[in-house]
């Protein structure tokens, strides 16, 4: 299992949550991504994108205008 | 035993593709949705760069959908392919810059890309004849089929009833007599069969988040092609197009004003690329330049900063001018009055 990181600074919704999505598709279940981001709208977003997709939000900070998601790649299907 | 048939279906967020994916999750019919980011579909945008707006639940429509129908949701980023349909479209334009007809061409050919890669068997729409002037017409659904390369695999659940057979229908993967025959641009059937299907909250307007409809905005494109002499456009043109007050006070050159601190954040991210300027005796806005502007131009786009700062009554105001690749200095302008901007100069 390993740790990953992206940077969706300034990217406005929904390219955040592509950008996320690409990567975890090349990620081995069980890794974590740390996404940071720019956009609030990333806050609802990532979160629902990883919902129904079957991936885990285990981390959701902000640190002054940023804001940082880490997501646990889930099993897929 | 019968393998379980597989369709994607194209998701807007809007309530009729989520009527259709749910007619097919009914039949037992295994539905993943696919949204199409084309860089104009953007309504999170503005709400993410306005402050004012910072306090309203934002939401993607396509994933909250996908979410309500308990599917998965694959948005694929097309804005490079996308520029061709939007810049030579086969089927010209609908009222403004909107070229719906080829977009829906281009996302079902897409579509169809993608059902062949991932081994699913049909595509799903939620299309509705008579529903859109331009693309949901009785004569250019069959147009779509044809050019996208979909053929009989696209099937459009809302009014498969009055379309000719598809094969998911004439294979008994999707039962005929349990789709719909809903034409015409009204809502009734959609609300009433949305309530028995248990969807009491779904977006409206439907379909209405494509920037290309909009006047004002496809009046701005059209400058930006008119003025730099050739139909071309990149992912930061359109979205810096849907920020902030654009004037055009000469043919060389525009500014782009900020109108609040939100927008004035986003901007702050274009400075290394444009030409910028700010009002420093006077709080106000940060103003980028597009174009190519003389000592005259840069004085005009200074009084104009002036105009829309905190100092445009005053007498002189002080403007700190970033010319690209020239350095820094700082202008002592008079603020333009409002006599003085014609409204033309207004994009």
């Amino acid at each position: 299992m390993s740790h990953h990181q992206l940077d969706a600074r300034r990217m406005l919704c929904p390219m955040p949550v592509i950008k996320t999505q690409n990567r975890v598709l090349e990620l081995q279940p069980g890794d974590t991504l740390e996404v940071t981001c720019t956009d609030p709208g990333a806050l609802n977003d990532i979160p629902a994108w990883c919902r129904i997709n079957g991936h885990q939000i285990i981390d959701t900070r902000e640190r002054d205008d940023e804001i940082i998601i880490t997501v646990r790649v889930g099993a897929g299907d | 035993m019968t393998r379980q048939r597989k369709a994607v279906s194209l998701i807007s967020g809007g309530l009729d593709s989520m009527l259709a994916t749910q007619a097919m999750l009914d039949q037992g019919i295994h539905v993943e949705g696919i949204n199409f980011f084309t860089g104009f579909c953007v309504e999170g945008h503005t709400h993410a760069i306005r402050k004012k707006d910072k306090a309203r639940p934002k939401r993607n429509n396509a994933l909250w959908v996908a979410e309500q129908l308990g599917i998965k949701l694959h948005i694929v980023d097309v804005i490079d392919e996308y520029k061709d349909v939007v810049i030579n479209p086969k089927h010209g334009y609908g009222a403004n810059l909107n070229p719906c007809l080829d977009c829906k061409c281009f996302m079902v050919r897409k579509a169809h890309e993608w059902i062949q890669e991932h081994g699913f068997d049909f595509i799903v729409t939620g299309e509705v004849i008579g529903q859109r002037p331009m693309s949901q017409r009785r004569d250019t659904l069959p147009v779509i089929q044809r050019e996208s390369g979909a053929e009989d695999l696209l099937l459009r659940p809302l009014c498969a009833k009055v379309l000719p057979e598809t094969l998911p229908e004439r294979e008994g993967w999707v039962d005929r007599d349990k789709l719909y025959d809903f034409t015409g641009r009204g809502r009734k059937p959609q609300i009433a069969l949305a309530e028995k299907m248990g969807i009491a909250d779904f977006a409206q307007p439907s379909g209405g988040c494509c920037f290309l409809t909009d006047a004002a905005y496809s009046a701005k494109l059209a400058d930006l092609w008119q003025y730099r002499g050739e139909r071309r456009y990149e992912l930061d043109d359109i979205m810096l197009l849907k920020v902030g007050r654009h004037l055009r006070p000469r043919p060389n050159f525009k500014i782009i004003v900020g109108r609040e601190e939100g927008e004035n954040k986003f901007l702050e991210g274009y400075r290394k690329q444009f030409t910028h300027m700010f009002t420093t005796s006077h709080p106000g806005p940060l103003v980028l330049l597009d174009g190519e502007a003389g000592a005259d131009d840069l004085v005009l786009a200074a009084r104009l900063a002036a105009r829309f700062s905190q100092g445009k009554n005053a007498d002189t105001v002080r403007v700190e001018l970033h010319q690209k690749g020239n350095g820094t200095r700082e202008l002592e302008v008079t603020p333009l009055t409002t006599d003085e901007i014609p409204p033309d100069w207004y994009l």
